[in-house]
């Protein structure tokens, strides 16, 4: 008797054990996976990823067109858009998706997307920065990034780059906050577990800046940092603080061989 | 995203009888009248589209009224057999009272 129950125990944690690996690894996500690394597409529900899956159907869109009439817009003292120096995005930004940050030598430092599109409004064109998270920079910042879409990122971290690497490593597994909890802590140790009511993805930065389903808009990676780190209780650092961009690098590169998914949508 | 923008999908060409997918998409906030300012604790005033109208050659073929609960940057979508050639009318009326409006023409062959 107390065999048979043994026996019926060991065939019930087999078949447990074995749909957990069906659902969490050895499921075929195609190009939203790339070896251990899983985009968070993999982690969100099927309505989630339908509403991604077409363009249309994808609110992250209406920031894409918005960002391509942004392009065309002459702005500043230069009497300059953007497509006065750089003509199609379709060619000319076609890379910037996939490789920044990127090591900006008149600064000493690295930069994304959204400082060097502002360093260009403020140095080329003669107009004045766009706001961080305002609708303008995140549209242009979408547009810029998704002309990648589809592409693997591919950030290079250089010698130069180096030092700021391994700040972002040292931030992502530094633990803060009152609640003491690292970066790493949900997203490397618990990743596929769950938050509460929320899965944990692996915090891949491929789908940035993304369509977020709660904040109802558009939203970029530095406010993603500053919501992760307000749950800890950790006082966030500002928009595109020096910490926040050494992290976007570390994370980016995290990301290497993931598909850009520019607007992504999530839940 | 000041200004609400639509976008409307549908098929340039249909045969006779055919049933079509027309898919909608405007950009707005619909802010829902039941927030608060997190500064001054003030309610943030309501200002939604309440409604939605598709016309076909200047006939109704499709409406809907709108309430506090949809999300922002509504998605709407629904299906129209195509008899005859024409041009769709698709209206949003906001609650200010401006209607944002686009059209497209459909060939039925």
């Amino acid at each position: 008797m107390a065999r048979k129950f043994w026996i019926i125990a060991a065939v019930t944690g087999l078949s447990l054990a074995t749909a957990g690996t069906a659902l969490t690894s050895e499921a075929d996500w195609g190009a939203f996976q790339a070896g251990e690394k899983r985009s968070g597409y993999t982690y969100a529900k099927a309505e989630t990823r339908n509403i991604q899956d077409d363009d249309f159907d994808n609110p992250g869109f209406l920031w894409v067109d918005t960002g391509a009439e942004l392009w065309e817009t002459v702005e500043g003292t230069a009497g300059k858009s953007c497509s006065s120096c750089h003509d199609d995005a379709a060619d000319s930004m076609a890379k910037v998706g996939v490789s920044y940050p990127v090591f900006a030598k008149e600064l000493g430092k690295p930069i994304n997307v959204e400082q060097r599109i502002n360093q260009c409004r403020t140095e080329r064109m003669g107009a004045e920065v766009w706001k961080w998270e305002s609708g303008e920079l995140l549209a242009m910042t979408v547009y810029v990034k998704n002309q990648s879409q589809g592409a693997p990122v591919s950030v290079a971290v250089t010698d130069e780059l180096m030092p700021f690497y391994e700040a972002g490593e040292q931030f992502y597994n530094q633990r803060r906050g009152q609640l003491d909890m690292a970066c790493s802590t949900c997203h490397v140790d618990n990743a596929g577990g769950q938050l509460r009511a929320n899965v944990l993805s692996q915090g891949q930065a491929n789908g940035f800046p993304t369509y977020r389903l709660k904040w109802q808009k558009v939203g970029s990676l530095h406010r993603r940092f500053r919501g992760c780190n307000k749950q800890v209780r950790a006082q966030p650092y500002s928009y595109g603080a020096d910490e926040y961009v050494n992290l976007e690098l570390y994370l980016t590169h995290r990301s290497n061989g993931l598909p850009v998914e520019t607007p992504a949508v999530r839940n | 995203m000041a200004k609400a923008k639509p976008r409307v999908k549908l098929p340039k060409k249909a045969a006779k009888g055919e049933i079509i997918e027309i898919k909608t998409l405007i950009s707005h906030k619909m802010e829902s009248g039941f927030r608060k300012d997190s500064k001054t604790g003030e309610l943030v005033p309501r200002k939604i589209i309440n409604k939605f109208v598709c016309s076909f050659n200047g006939e109704q073929v499709f409406a809907s009224d709108w309430h506090p609960a949809v999300s922002a940057n509504p998605y709407m979508s629904f299906t129209f057999r195509a008899e005859e050639s024409g041009t769709f009318v698709f209206q949003w009326t906001d609650d200010d009272g401006s209607v944002y409006s686009i059209e497209k023409k459909l060939t039925v062959s």
